[in-house]
């Protein structure tokens, strides 16, 4: 039996567990005087039987499914001739993967020995009782956790503690599951970024000035440098982020601004749909507006007042990244300005203030750590964008900060050195884990600021 | 004059004032309503006449006139959503604010109409100044709130002027000389009483001529509320204050006039002391004494 079928027979019988532990505390309940004399509504013990049924169950199945694959090929394996056995550890997985593919598709029988044939022979047999002992299993769990839940029905029963605590187990392991997948990627690039450091040492990393990642990988190869300076990555994107803030900023705030304090609600009702559209247009669109609209316009532009300009210029990619945030600039300035409280706008306006005074003198300063930590979470986006600049701004690794040449920046870079056939054990190729890990501690740094003036600001009005 | 046609469409009821409701039902019947006692004073400083409010198609006030008179202090008393808040705002156009709001009638001030094209509520509301509900000063320094109003209408020529002025408006306020000492402290600070004082302070540093105060006790706490009286009382002989109260003892013990609001009607306007003494309006006596409210 399939994966999914014993999974929908399973949330089936966990249903079928509801109504019978229902069914059972209604039962229970006539001798105390009807569901009154129940602890919990019977529903609750529905609940507790379902919970009961279904997720020992869904656990074991969970594990037999993790695990299958592994115990399976122990068992092929331990099948074979001693001599393959005794191959290396790719070469068997290669061996291996040939049996399996054979067992599965069943073709292409030529090229494969008569070990192999009667091993996949094997496979087969193997994952066919796997699949009957997968299902029976998990039906028996189901079965025995919903009779012992059923068993325990009584009129004093907890149950809707017991459903309650269960729920409450079932958000934190939700919860531990995103903690656990971020401790994950974070470990996982800490130690691909410690092996990079094993070959290059991390000042030269961290100080270099020469962003060259190009290595021999034979010892013929010429023109390959291999410097592995980030300089000039962290210098294209703080350059292409702060062109992208001088844009997103400025329209952002002074948009909130307006929408927030001056429009009527009819317009503000017809913008915010259009922004949020403005937010949903996915980045590679911007890329090619950046790349085929802006860049050629500010090269012909500067041409015209005889500037020279890279056709890939850090500042088209920076404008179009600034219109790409301006929406996330504007959504959060919007409510932090709608969230300082009515009786300062009263306060200022019945002083004889204008409109404008007001938003100045008091709005504005007082709204002023909030939106600064919108604008800190809007920087952090800035820099971990990757298709505009891959698309406009270029890939030559310039230390420079005129915006009017060609920058990359890292994460481009993370892009370049992981697009293609690459080997997992040559610096290049390792690079991309140092560079994401600088990324994200950049990024990391950004948002504990941004929280941390937020929280400031949270304190600040009740 | 004053008459006022009440339909059965056009009053505003809400849950809080159901028994209310029931007893002006009973003068939903009489077709011309006029205001009993004298509305109009000899020295007036501001006056209304058949003022009208409307919050989209609801009618919140019904042909208001009333005259508020240099130096007096004026209270008005009512139940909860009779419009005595309302037609506060509507004397220094705080309503502008709200896009749904309409005024009818006229309104003037030392004789000009507030609402006439000519007027600038910049202006106006320098003149005629505003101390909320809740005290609300801004996340500033003490310093800076009651520098706030002088600044923006260029009051000051000099910090040594500026400091003239926020040391007359806290003296005036009465708080002077319990902050002194911490001028550069945030406003946001003090107790809820030295609070609403400061805002006080804030709005008389812009020599306002008339202080509309709204409800300015509802949430202090008893002494703070004695000491803000005292303070008007003081107030009252260099400005002409409106105040609204939910405090029938207050109303008695800061005013000279007093204005009861019913249902956006004004009932009945006369000296405090007949008013609470010897109400000649069934609604008036029934809120005065207790029946409802």
């Amino acid at each position: 039996m399939q994966t999914s079928t014993v999974l929908l027979i399973l949330v089936a019988l966990a249903a079928i567990s509801f109504f019978v532990g229902r069914k059972r505390s209604h039962l229970v309940a006539v001798g105390q005087g009807g569901a009154y004399g129940l602890h919990s509504l019977p529903k609750h013990y529905g609940y507790m039987a379902a919970l009961w049924a279904g997720l020992p169950a869904l656990l074991v199945l969970i594990l037999w499914v993790g695990l299958e694959s592994r115990v399976l090929t122990n068992m092929v394996v331990s099948q074979l001739p001693a001599e393959i056995q005794a191959l290396p550890e790719s070469e068997l997985g290669l061996y291996f993967n040939q049996i399996v593919s054979f067992a599965q598709s069943g073709s292409d029988a030529l090229g494969l020995s008569e070990s192999q044939v009667a091993a996949a022979g094997y496979y087969q047999e193997l994952l066919a009782d796997s699949r009957v002992m997968k299902a029976s299993l998990v039906f028996l769990v189901a079965v025995i956790g919903c009779l012992l839940a059923l068993q325990r029905i009584s009129p004093t029963l907890r149950a809707r503690n017991h459903v309650e605590s269960i729920f409450t187990w079932i958000l934190f392991a939700c919860s531990f599951i995103a903690v656990l997948t971020t401790l994950g990627i974070v470990l996982s690039v800490l130690f691909e970024a410690i092996r990079f450091f094993h070959a290059i040492p991390v000042t030269d990393f961290l100080f270099g000035l020469q962003w060259s990642p190009q290595m021999a990988i034979r010892i013929d190869q010429v023109g390959a440098s291999g410097s592995f300076g980030f300089v000039p990555l962290l210098v294209g994107t703080l350059l292409i982020s702060t062109v992208a803030m001088f844009i997103a900023v400025p329209v952002g705030l002074m948009s909130a601004i307006y929408l927030s304090e001056y429009a009527t609600r009819r317009f503000r009702s017809l913008t915010k749909p259009v922004l949020e559209i403005l937010a949903g247009v996915p980045t590679v669109v911007y890329g090619f507006f950046a790349a085929l609209t802006v860049a050629p316009f500010i090269r012909n532009l500067g041409e015209s007042i005889g500037l020279s300009v890279a056709s890939e210029s850090a500042l088209a990619a920076g404008i179009v990244m600034g219109i790409m945030i301006i929406p996330f600039v504007m959504s959060l300035s919007d409510d932090i300005i709608n969230a300082v409280p009515d009786s300062m706008r009263e306060a200022s306006l019945g002083m004889g203030a204008t409109m404008n005074e007001t938003i100045r003198k008091v709005l504005l300063p007082a709204a002023l750590p909030g939106i600064v930590g919108g604008i800190l979470l809007a920087v952090s986006r800035a820099i971990g964008e990757t298709m505009i600049v891959v698309m406009a701004a270029g890939l030559s690794a310039k230390l420079t900060i005129n915006p009017l040449e060609a920058v990359t920046t890292i994460t481009v870079q993370i892009v370049t050195l992981l697009v293609g056939d690459q080997e997992f054990d040559s610096p290049k190729t390792l690079a991309a884990f140092a560079l994401g890990l600088v990324l994200f501690f950049v990024t990391l740094l950004l948002n504990v600021i941004a929280l941390y003036v937020v929280r400031k600001y949270r304190e600040q009005y009740e | 004059m004053n008459s006022m046609t009440v339909t059965a469409d056009g009053v505003i009821s809400s849950p809080a004032t159901a028994r209310a409701d029931l007893d002006i039902r009973e003068h939903e019947h009489v077709s011309h309503y006029q205001t009993i006692g004298e509305p109009f004073v000899d020295n007036a400083k501001m006056s209304a006449r058949n003022v009208n409010v409307f919050y989209d198609d609801k009618q919140a006030i019904f042909d208001v006139s009333l005259d508020i008179g240099g130096n007096e202090v004026i209270a008005m008393i009512g139940p909860s959503g009779c419009g005595k808040s309302t037609f506060l705002r509507v004397l220094n156009r705080m309503n502008d604010i709200i896009p749904i709001c309409r005024v009818q009638g006229d309104i003037s001030l030392d004789g000009d109409n507030i609402y006439g094209s000519d007027q600038d509520t910049v202006l106006l509301r320098a003149r005629v100044g505003m101390v909320f509900q809740k005290p609300n000063p801004f996340p500033k320094s003490i310093y800076e709130n009651v520098a706030y109003g002088p600044r923006i209408h260029g009051l000051a020529h000099s910090k040594a002027e500026m400091d003239e002025i926020v040391e007359t408006s806290l003296r005036r306020a009465s708080l002077f000389d319990e902050v002194k000492d911490q001028l550069d402290k945030p406003g946001t600070g003090l107790s809820g009483g030295q609070q609403q004082r400061l805002c006080i302070a804030r709005a008389i540093a812009v020599s306002p001529e008339v202080i509309l105060m709204d409800e300015p006790c509802s949430a202090l706490d008893p002494i703070a509320t004695a000491r803000i009286e005292e303070l008007i009382d003081e107030l009252k002989a260099n400005y002409t204050i409106a105040i609204v109260t939910h405090s029938m003892q207050q109303a008695a013990r800061v005013s000279e006039r007093t204005a009861y609001f019913h249902l956006g009607k004004l009932i009945e306007v006369g000296d405090t002391k007949e008013i609470f003494t010897m109400p000649k309006h069934e609604l008036t006596e029934n809120y005065i004494t207790g029946r409802f409210g």
